[in-house]
């Protein structure tokens, strides 16, 4: 073997460093769905009638639909009566602070490194936990209740503002959307919602981390932000999983929408369980994503770093609508072993002047395939449209594949839209430069990895970059020096 | 034609999809081309393996004819149509055998003047001495005509003519190697770095009627040598000309070389230009193309990258209006691993004025760790205006980088909003940003006299002085 | 500085270096000439270390150590510097922060500080000039996209910030335009102390218009077969290599 190849290799075979099972008492529904399982979600969660014929309608729907089969992606076809669809951790009743929440949930956060009261500490972050399907506690709730923003889990928001359920829930994906959004709207237990009235400006970075914990169970979450005429927000999601030998299947909904001269800065990092060396188990991550710049000059930006699943297939998505509208799409997609990740965005552009970019950097090891899968549509009616797309990928080792898919459909004229490409190794010889000039392989790699995320990652909120960071080295770092 | 595989053997460049006209369909000027065929034997001057190669080339002409518009490579500019339009048999034949009558005083304002270089000019293909002057010391480059140096030369000229540029699928280039007598062999000799530019002057002179040139250059660049050459066109007088001009470029390990081809013919003239460039081991090239004016204009640029780390750079620029139509055509054809190509391409379109822009980047089988970036990018200044890009990108090899991007739109309006924020006219800030927009071609133009030259016809065009 | 004896070196078990036997001193200039294939660019790649070829035979002292029993980066951080025939391009590093880590790596192992940001863009300022380099390519991502001249002039402005002790320049002339070529051989002039050494691989003799240098070496077949003043290389240059391959 040659000594990038080992040196990748080492690099690359490092140990999944979240794998671990929180020991905490579940109460779960049956394996299996159907229109009873349905009924039992929305009964547990004391849902209104509307919402249970809403499910169902979606259930009904989901029937007549196919699972997606053009991604780039490999997979045993999934046993959609083999998963649980509900899995709460058992407690008796809301926990009203922090401290009355299970020692040992608590510790599973801190484990993640993600204490609650350090986060509510240090960061000022205000912190929504989802482990497995049901929202554990929301921290800043009254700080934020202050200005007019609510900030709760979905249950919640269900029952105590239902008016602005019923208005934006669907309203930018539709429950019949896609075979994964049919299921979540059929099943989906819980998640979290966020509100920002006209004219305000969330002080801080509002966060949602999810955790898969039971074994065999699916993850249906739903996020819904509404950022009503001149407000900001934005918004950071986590996500991690136990190692289970199983895959388990994660099927979130999340749904933005931007009013009038509207910002919402959404970002994530995907740090699912992505399965053993040998490509066993790991997260199913088929997610729906998307918002809607519904009013002039309101924006949307996606900031996404994914380094886990087993499979990611995800494409958040802008719906420019609004003059003057702009939509973002950053993304860094790392995969390894035998991940496999076909992820992208779409941009479609409907209003006048409307404008969108995309970067988006994929990095693939072992054995890993990266796809990226992008469309920018340019409507009739969208006047001087602009798009600027850059498709990177890079590649450690020569067992893995990167692909690129770009669609560009344009029905005017005065659309400009560039798109840029480029595929590169990190071989030998670039290790090798980087030695005769006084670096170590180890430090080199780094070099690399983050300079090549570099645009990507100085889009995150400044915690949430360096926790990237980190990221990026455990998922491609290992033992050397 | 063969197979593909037979295809990526062969030494000189090919495109890889069948270009050539179905021999049932109906083809444009084939009256022309008859004409021409007939009258071979008396245009020629050739003996022994030089004649062979022309009647080759004849051979290839006859079956190739002039390409339609049906034909992938030529189907948004109808130049052959055109010539069929233009010429009549009898104007082809006699064009180019009245008297040249061109003085220096009217070439004043197209030869730069004091200029330290070799200046060579043609009027209608024929070597005028008399206009030209040659400043380089003989050891360091041998300039000649190419109807002289085919004897003068004879083995180094024998082992490059026809070898780069493909008769096999355009019938232009065919028709050139066929016919062409005139034009301009240099050699540099091994190490040479030559200091003074080489500027060829072409010039269809029609105030005696109209002309029908084709012209033939041959430029051997040594190992380890330096050049920089450029070929101008230029008109005058008021009837249709119509020009096919093919150059060839071999440049040998290491060597460095810059091309530069400025068109500025009139609003009635005809072109079409192959630029066939052969790299070896470690060259370097630096092409830019510039076009100001003509009726239809075909530019062909093609470039074998046949050896491990080749660099070739090429930069275009169609400054057009009224109905100019230009096409330019090119090839970065990597075939070994590790080269380089970077080329950029842009048209401003003014009036109802026509641009064409395909690119092709083919990536063999061998050539591994290839670098290729191609950009073309266009502003469209009325509604009238139209461009046609296609970049082409076909890859056999898998690791390699390659990037394409091409862009159409108008003038930045937010830019042109923030100038005039800052004092300036509509107009001069709309002129100050077309003139940034050409810069970027025009300053890889790396003789000073000829850059000037061309800053000043390209602020005159945009009614501004940018000194 | 350096003493080379009887190297041996060899790649996929086919034997380059066939026994090299050269010294250099501090303060001089050897310039090492050869035709294509003869072991100029390997000799380079041994010296900086370069893990593909054994090492079958002889020894390298430098500096009164075994600079074959180091590590690449261990030599570059003692002060041996190569400017690579073909730069490396890295995609998404800068050309500044990569040379703000080699040099912080390397006073590192020197036991100095870090060099804070302004210390260091001062440093750069300084010996950008020396070299003629465009600010912009700075930011830029290291090497990537530059044409075969600005990455040469990049391999030289790197070699004035790393300020070795050794500098090995492989065919640094090819690819330079003769501008290129003058402006780059007045920045490694100017770089010249008498403490510090520099090996010169060429092919052609151009360049030693510009650098002289004080011994010239002729490598055919894996061995310095002629080695002589600056006129040797003039003479190589009318009569061609094959005269050193009659011979």
């Amino acid at each position: 073997m040659s000594k990038d190849n080992q040196i990748l290799e080492e690099f690359t075979n490092s140990e999944y460093k979240y794998g671990f099972e929180s020991k905490i008492e579940s109460d779960s529904a049956p394996k299996g769905l159907n229109e009873d399982i349905v009924r039992f979600i929305s009964n547990k969660k004391e849902e209104p009638e509307w919402l249970l014929e809403w499910r169902l309608k979606a259930y009904r729907h989901w029937l007549t639909m196919k699972e997606p089969e053009w991604a780039n992606i490999k997979f045993p076809s999934i046993d959609y009566q083999d998963v649980i669809y509900y899995a709460a951790p058992k407690q008796k009743i809301k926990p009203n602070s922090l401290d009355e929440i299970d020692p040992e949930l608590r510790n599973t956060f801190e484990k993640l490194g993600i204490s609650l009261q350090e986060q509510k500490r240090l960061t000022g972050v205000a912190v929504d936990a989802v482990l497995d399907s049901v929202s554990v506690a929301t921290t800043f709730k009254e700080k934020l209740g202050d200005l007019g923003i609510i900030f709760c889990s979905f249950s919640e928001a269900v029952h105590k503002h239902p008016e602005l359920i019923k208005k934006y829930m669907g309203s930018v994906v539709p429950a019949n959307d896609n075979y994964f959004a049919a299921l979540n709207s059929a099943v989906f237990s819980d998640g979290s919602f966020c509100y920002i009235p006209k004219g305000v400006r969330c002080p801080m970075e509002l966060s949602t981390y999810f955790r898969i914990n039971a074994a065999n169970t699916g993850q249906f979450e739903r996020t819904l932000i509404v950022a009503e005429e001149g407000s900001y927000v934005s918004y950071l999601e986590g996500c991690t999983a136990p190692m289970r030998d199983e895959n388990q299947l994660h099927a979130a909904v999340v749904e933005l929408y931007a009013a009038k001269d509207a910002e919402i800065k959404y970002s994530t990092v995907q740090n699912w369980y992505p399965g053993n060396k040998q490509g066993k188990g790991g997260i199913y991550n088929f997610v729906t994503k998307r918002g809607i710049c519904a009013g002039d000059h309101s924006k949307i930006s996606w900031t996404q770093v994914e380094t886990g699943s087993a499979i990611t297939w995800k494409y958040p998505s802008c719906i420019l609508k609004g003059n003057y509208s702009v939509g973002e799409f950053y993304s860094v997609a790392v995969t390894n072993n035998f991940q496999q990740a076909d992820t992208g965005t779409k941009m479609i552009h409907i209003g006048k002047n409307t404008r969108s970019r995309i970067v988006s950097k994929g990095v693939s090891a072992g054995k890993s395939q990266n796809s990226y899968r992008g469309l920018v549509k340019v409507m009739k009616r969208a006047e001087n449209a602009r798009n600027f797309s850059q498709c990177d990928s890079l590649l450690m080792g020569d067992k893995c594949g990167a692909h690129t898919f770009p669609y560009i459909e344009s029905d005017n004229k005065t659309a400009q839209i560039e798109h840029e490409a480029t595929t590169s190794k990190i071989g030998e010889d670039q290790i090798f430069y980087c030695n005769q000039r006084g670096i170590d392989d180890e430090n080199a790699i780094a070099l690399i990895v983050n300079g090549y995320c570099k645009e990507v990652l100085s889009q995150l909120p400044m915690e949430f970059a360096v926790e990237a960071q980190k990221l990026l080295a455990i998922t491609l770092e290992g033992s050397v020096g | 034609m063969g197979s593909i595989t037979d295809l990526l053997h062969k030494k000189y460049l090919i495109p890889m999809k069948q270009v050539i006209d179905k021999p049932s369909r109906k083809k444009p000027a084939e009256k022309l081309k008859e004409a021409l065929i007939s009258n071979f034997d008396q245009s020629q001057q050739a003996q022994g393996n030089l004649l062979t190669v022309k009647q080759n080339a004849l051979k290839q002409f006859e079956l190739l004819g002039f390409p339609s518009l049906k034909n992938e490579e030529y189907k948004y500019t109808p130049i052959a149509r055109a010539l069929e339009k233009s010429f009549t048999e009898e104007e082809i034949l006699t064009s180019n055998t009245t008297p040249i009558t061109l003085t220096a005083a009217q070439l004043k304002d197209i030869l730069p003047q004091k200029i330290e270089a070799n200046v060579l000019v043609f009027v209608n293909g024929r070597y005028t001495e008399s206009l030209s002057k040659l400043i380089s010391p003989k050891e360091e480059i041998v300039i000649e005509e190419f109807s002289k140096a085919c004897e003068t030369h004879a083995p180094l000229f024998e082992k490059h003519f026809a070898q780069y540029a493909s008769i096999e699928t355009d019938g232009f280039t065919a028709m050139n190697t066929a016919f062409a007598q005139q034009g301009v062999f240099i050699h540099v000799p091994k190490g040479k770095a030559v200091e003074k530019p080489v500027m060829l002057y072409f010039i269809s002179d029609t105030t005696h009627g109209k002309t029908f040139t084709n012209l033939r250059n041959l430029f051997v660049i040594g190992e380890n040598s330096q050049v920089k050459i450029s070929e101008s066109f230029y008109t005058f007088g008021k009837e249709i000309s119509y020009t096919n001009a093919v150059t060839e470029i071999m440049a040998d390990q290491q060597a460095i070389f810059s091309y530069y081809k400025i068109e500025s013919e009139s609003d009635l003239a005809l072109h079409t230009g192959t630029t066939q460039i052969y790299q070896k081991r470690n060259s370097i090239s630096n092409c830019t193309t510039v076009t100001l004016s003509g009726d239809i204009i075909r530019n062909n640029l093609n470039i074998s990258l046949d050896d491990e780390y080749c660099e070739a750079n090429m930069f275009g620029l169609s400054l057009l209006e009224g109905n100019h139509h230009v096409d330019n055509h090119t090839i970065a054809d990597h075939r070994k691993p590790r080269s380089l190509s970077n080329e950029l391409y842009k048209n401003v379109l003014d009036g109802s004025s026509k641009g064409v822009f395909n690119g092709k980047i083919y990536v063999r089988p061998d050539a591994q760790k290839t670098n290729a970036f191609q950009s073309n990018m266009n502003i469209l200044l009325t509604d009238e205006a139209s461009i046609k890009t296609k970049p082409q990108l076909e890859i056999w090899a898998d690791d390699v980088k390659c990037s394409h991007g091409a862009t159409t739109g108008q003038i930045d309006n937010e830019q042109l909003f923030y100038l005039r924020t800052r004092g300036l006219s509509e107009e001069d800030a709309r002129a100050l940003l077309l003139y940034a927009f050409a810069l970027e071609v025009l300053e890889n133009i790396k003789i000073k006299e000829l850059r000037e030259q061309l800053d000043k016809i390209v602020a005159a065009r945009l009614h501004k002085n940018f000194e | 500085m350096l003493i080379i004896k009887d190297l041996k070196a060899s790649i996929e078990g086919k034997e380059i270096l066939k026994g090299i036997n050269l010294t250099v001193k501090p303060g001089e200039i050897h310039a090492i000439m050869g035709p294509n294939g003869s072991g100029k660019s390997t000799l380079a790649s041994v010296l900086a270390g370069r893990e593909e070829y054994e090492i079958t035979s002889g020894s390298v002292e430098y500096l009164g150590n075994d600079l074959l029993a180091l590590s690449p980066e261990d030599r570059a951080r003692e002060g041996i510097f190569l400017a690579f025939q073909y730069p490396v391009e890295i995609p998404g590093v800068s050309t500044t922060n990569f040379l703000k880590t080699a040099i912080n790596e390397i006073r590192k192992h020197k036991g100095q500080d870090a060099l804070d940001a302004v210390s260091f863009l001062s440093l750069m300022k300084e010996k950008m000039k020396l070299v003629e380099i465009d600010q912009s390519l700075m930011s830029r991502s290291l090497n990537e996209n530059f044409s075969g001249g600005e990455k040469k002039r990049n391999e030289i402005f790197q070699m004035a910030m790393l300020e070795p002790k050794l500098s090995i320049l492989d065919e640094t002339d090819s690819g330079l335009d003769i501008d290129a070529l003058k402006v780059v051989s007045n920045g490694v002039n100017k770089l010249k102390t008498k403490e510090n050494a520099t090996i010169v691989v060429t092919h052609y003799q151009r360049l030693l218009n510009y650098i002289v240098p004080d011994f010239v070496h002729v490598l055919y077949n894996g061995k310095i077969v002629k080695s002589g003043t600056k006129e040797l290389a003039l003479e190589l240059e009318e009569k061609g290599y094959d005269w050193i391959k009659a011979a």
